[in-house]
């Protein structure tokens, strides 16, 4: 392993401009003559619009438009859409309603938007915003998603009768009903997966820009996959041509998710740039965030698993409703389906599992991947089943799990996956260890002593990365495909450029795609620059999220890196006189096999250029190669968190005593940044479990719409995380790496309230478990042991 | 943010008619509430009047008897007093947990005592010491200084100058933080003086800052977290949220006062 090669901790390369204040967001993005638009929204969670009267805002000082739903309509721009089908059980396709970007007849959310002010300066438009009179009237909302689908709830879209979007269900109902009815033992949980608030540190922001000369249109937004935006816009939107439209997501500073998605606000400024010919810039604050952002999460689950005399688990049957919000989302649809319930078996041999998924709209801002998107949601349910089971049977949860783990592999669940590789004995093994398991018994007399409860809880937990292959998932409904994109382009002077379809936002790729260049063409990592986040740079890519963009995304770099040594041996070949299939590649050296002629790199990058050594019949010139990678099976990180509480009885608050995690994350090109994404997850996770929450009244208000209500992770809430991992090297493709940005996140909630559980000495305690909370379920507790 | 005009007077009593001069003028100290408030349109006066161009208006000055605090005093001024640590650890050790450093290097006693948030530290040492809070007009007890939610007995043209706490034989200040915003979900600030004991509650009450006269009267005969510990605060009365019930606010403040108690130095 060289200093900057493949599994060295490498520090990041970018983050000399992030820490000096040197990076370009959009917001740091200014644009001659540009306008800046400021949003009118709904105060109403659900309301008919009769009247926007424009008029006394349209005279402010620097207003230069006020635009409404009526001129989006009438200049027949499209509306916002779901880009994954999912078919309900009578196989009706899914029920979705329109979306336009601004609201023209309705309002279906607080946040939703009526008109945009724009005007010289944002004060100006701010001001010119609360000029705009809109008269709405004001309709009953619903936004618990328990309740959404009762006979005489408000009714949200016209095209979704009982505001069902789908009713779609996965596995052998008939196999998981038989095994129910045979089973010595059944375990059931009531669950509910706490809406969350991405909250990335950089809000939404667009700049759009309309060049009259070529009638095309300029987009600089906070996207994770500027490829599809371009092409939604494009496409589903009819804004412009897709060659007419360069979409640029430059430094986005995090995303989880939540800049996925095409939003209104970008539409709706490009839009607007066109109608006034002058650049349109709009920058989210934190407000608008909490009500516009989607949220991850929102499930209400009724789980239950079945069991033998011999502890082996024989069937799950699980039933969800998922909130979709007001709108479907851009991948909502696949979020509690195909990302959830196909992880439903987590790491055990099931034999029988049937999902019913209930997917409704309420009037609360839309909902969509989240960190680990359905996978948190997944692994929650089958871990605290497996946890509270153990707990039934008065056996050790260690080895319940371990009982009913997938030994061998390849293995194929009921519910679509078929797990490549894996060793989730070594990996609880290790953890267990790590965590001094054996002596847990002593620790929590110890904390007994001091007046304190304390718990351990597990999360043996299984994910799904890297989507793929592309025909896979367009036959499960997705409208696009989920290959990745590489272009290597190398210099005459032996510099490379990698041009990337995936995109970071925080997580390091012009760091560790840099370290797999070095390893593969031996030149150092100052000489590799990659190139992401542009149209007009990258011909097309598929973005990054769902911890894509190593397994994907880099091994399209390898397949292209092929292509480049493949025809760099052949320049060599003919500098030394020799066959190309002779030449062998090493450390950034070129040799003759069994021979000490060689060349260098350098010599042979100015030699692919200056093409002095063979004719144009022979060979091109130049070094520059493309691939498109196809990835054969979705690849599965695994592993085992065990986290370790102590709790305050009379105060209710939870301390994280100790908490290990060991992940198998297959091969690692920067174990520093692999350390550094699971700590962010679990970070998140923590959040999760015991701090954050939406909240909507029953008016539809989102009463957590700041921080000073929503409470986010902080350093001084977390503990110092031990961090090891197990190998199993992903055997679907050439890196065998299977991907690391969302497991923190994943197997962190379930650890967490099983040991809360464990300590307070009952199950009932939803998230998040605040510190009020915790107090109501450790009186519970002590309640129940008193009896 | 609305546009408002800027004043900032060189002392009290040009600050004063200021204040008169225009009828929705607000005094600007630390800005730690106003200033948000402002960004987010929630409040709009039409005259700010800055009050950092007053001289005299911050320092501490302690006795044997008593530590007198300038209203424009930082709380990262009080929480670093070697005075205030000898004199009042408590209260050095309350300004320390307030907000995060940033707002402790902003925010001032005066300001905060004036705004009187529900959920506010220094209200809980005001009242759970007897202090006395001196203005351009008069002193007022601290007894009869708070009034309800964000309400205090200031006139419309009186600013505070000073606030003058007695130094106690004892005094101890627990806060639960709220897991948002880190404010009080209840703070207690106990303490044991010549005249007995004191016992004040913050973040809890739905009118504010309450004294537990109950607890007080227990102390003020055996100053121990056992003499309290069969006293329990009703519900009724106590606030309610997502982070919290009414009952839970009750149960902490006898725990939070056992402690405070306990840690009293």
């Amino acid at each position: 392993m060289s200093a900057t090669g493949i599994g060295a901790a490498v520090r990041r390369k970018e983050d000399q401009r992030f820490i000096t204040g040197s990076g370009n967001y959009t917001s740091d993005i200014t644009r001659p003559g540009e306008v800046r638009a400021y949003f009118v929204r709904s105060p109403h969670a659900h309301a008919t619009i009769k009247k926007v009267n424009t008029k006394a805002a349209e005279k402010m000082p620097g207003v230069v438009a006020v635009l409404t739903g009526a001129d989006l309509a009438n200049d027949k721009i499209g509306g916002l859409i779901c880009g994954w089908a999912i078919t309900s059980k009578d196989g009706t396709p899914m029920k979705m309603g329109a979306h336009p970007a601004v609201a023209a007849d309705k309002v279906r959310c607080v946040g939703d938007a009526v008109a945009v002010v724009l005007a010289e300066t944002l004060r100006q438009a701010r001001d010119a915003a609360e000029a705009v009179e809109v008269d709405y009237g004001v309709l009953p909302s619903v936004v618990d998603p328990a309740k959404a689908a009762a006979k005489g709830a408000p009714q949200i879209h016209d095209v979704a009768p009982n505001n069902m979007i789908y009713d779609w269900h996965l596995g052998d109902k008939a196999a998981t009903d038989a095994a129910f009815a045979s089973a010595k033992h059944v375990t059931k949980l009531d669950i509910i997966n706490n809406r969350l608030v991405p909250n990335a540190m950089e809000p939404r922001a667009a700049i759009a820009e309309y060049d009259q000369g070529n009638d095309a249109l300029t987009l600089w937004n906070t996207s994770q996959n500027p490829h599809v935006a371009r092409l939604v816009i494009s496409a589903f939107v009819g804004m412009a041509p897709e060659h007419k439209l360069r979409v640029i997501a430059p430094d986005v500073g995090g995303g989880f998710g939540s800049k996925i998605f095409i939003y209104p606000e970008e539409v709706v400024a490009l839009w607007a740039a066109r109608r006034v010919k002058r650049p349109v810039k709009w920058v989210s604050d934190r407000s608008e965030a909490f009500l516009t952002d989607a949220h991850g999460r929102d499930h209400v689950t009724k789980a239950e698993l079945a069991l033998d005399a011999n502890h082996k688990i024989t069937g799950l049957r699980v039933h969800t409703i998922a909130n979709i919000g007001a709108y479907m989302s851009t991948f909502s649809s696949s979020v509690p389906t195909y990302l959830y319930a196909t992880l439903l078996s987590g790491q055990y041999a099931i034999p029988a599992i049937y999902a019913e998924v209930d997917a409704v709209y309420t009037n609360t801002a839309p909902v969509d991947a989240y960190r680990g998107a359905g996978r948190p949601e997944a692994t929650f349910v089958v871990e605290r089943l497996v946890e509270v089971a153990a707990r039934e049977l008065g056996v050790d949860p260690a080895e319940l799990r371990r009982k009913n783990f997938v030994k061998s592999f390849p293995h194929q669940t009921p519910v679509i996956m078929a797990y490549d590789a894996g060793d989730y004995d070594a990996s609880l093994t290790k953890a267990m260890n790590m965590i001094d398991y054996k002596n847990f018994g002593q620790r929590k007399a110890a904390s007994e002593k001091n007046g304190k409860l304390r718990g351990i809880g597990f999360s043996t937990y299984i994910e799904a990365c890297g989507i793929a292959p592309s025909q896979a998932v367009g036959s499960l409904g997705a409208g696009v495909g989920l290959w990745e994109s590489a272009e290597v382009r190398v210099n005459p002077t032996g510099s490379v450029e990698i041009l990337t379809g995936s995109h970071s936002h925080g997580q390091g790729h012009e760091t560790t795609f840099a370290q797999l260049v070095s390893d593969r063409l031996g030149v150092p990592i100052e000489t590799v620059s990659i190139v992401h986040g542009d149209t007009d740079k990258v011909q097309f890519g598929m973005g990054t999220y769902g911890s894509r963009s190593g397994a994907v995304g880099m091994s399209a770099i390898v397949k292209a890196l092929d292509k480049i040594e493949a025809k760099a041996k052949k320049v060599a070949g003919y500098m030394m006189e020799a066959s190309g299939d002779d030449i062998e590649f090493k450390d950034g050296k070129f040799t003759v096999k069994g021979t000490d002629k060689s060349v260098g790199w350098g010599d042979v990058t100015l030699n692919a250029y200056i093409a002095h050594k063979f004719t144009g019949g022979q060979l091109e010139p130049g070094l520059k190669e493309g691939a498109f990678y196809d990835p054969t099976n979705f690849t599965f990180p695994a592993g085992c968190h065990i986290a370790e509480v102590e709790i305050d009885p009379e105060t209710g608050k939870t301390t994280i005593a100790n908490w290990v995690a060991v992940d198998d994350f297959g091969n690692i090109i920067n174990p520093m940044i692999v350390e550094g994404q699971v700590h962010g997850g679990i970070a998140q996770g923590v959040g999760q479990a015991l701090l954050e929450g939406a909240h909507y009244n029953s008016d539809g208000q989102l009463v957590t719409g700041s921080f000073m209500d929503y409470a986010m992770p902080r350093a001084a809430d977390l503990p110092s995380f031990k961090v090891d991992t197990t190998l199993t090297p992903c055997p679907s493709n050439p890196l065998g790496i299977k991907g690391c940005g969302e497991a923190g996140a994943i197997a962190s909630p379930a650890a967490l309230i099983n040991a809360i559980t464990n300590a307070v000495g009952h199950e009932n305690v939803p998230m998040p478990a605040t510190p009020s909370t915790v107090w109501k379920a450790a009186q519970g507790g002590m309640k129940k042991a008193a009896e | 943010m609305y546009a408002f005009t800027y004043e900032r007077p060189k002392n009290v009593d040009d600050a004063v008619k200021l204040l008169k001069k225009a009828d929705d003028a607000k005094l600007l100290a630390g800005g730690q509430t106003l200033l948000p408030a402002m960004k987010l349109r929630l409040a709009s006066p039409g005259t700010i009047v800055d009050l950092s161009g007053i001289k005299g208006l911050s320092g501490i000055k302690a006795s044997s008897k008593a530590v007198v605090i300038g209203a424009l005093t930082k709380h990262v001024e009080v929480m670093n007093s070697a005075e205030v640590q000898k004199s009042l650890p408590a209260l050095a050790h309350l300004a320390s947990v307030i907000g995060d450093p940033a707002v402790r290097n902003r925010g001032t006693i005066g300001g905060s005592l004036a705004n009187n948030d529900p959920s506010a530290d220094y209200p809980a040492a005001a009242l759970g010491l007897g202090a006395t809070i001196k203005t351009n007009k008069r002193e007022i007890e601290a007894d009869k200084f708070f009034k309800g939610l964000f309400e205090t007995a200031l006139g419309a043209d009186e600013i505070i100058e000073s606030v003058s706490f007695p130094v106690p034989e004892k005094a101890g200040y627990e806060k639960f933080r709220n897991p948002a915003s880190r404010f009080a979900l209840v703070g207690v600030f106990v303490s044991k003086g010549k005249d007995g004991a004191r016992v004040a509650v913050t973040g809890a009450g739905e009118s504010g800052v309450f004294r537990v006269k109950e607890m007080e009267a227990a102390l003020g005969k055996d100053f121990s977290a056992k003499a309290i510990e069969g006293i329990k605060v009703p519900a009724k009365g106590m606030i309610a949220d997502l982070h919290g019930t009414a009952e839970y606010r009750a149960h902490l403040i006898g725990v939070l006062a056992r402690r405070a108690v306990a840690a009293a130095k």
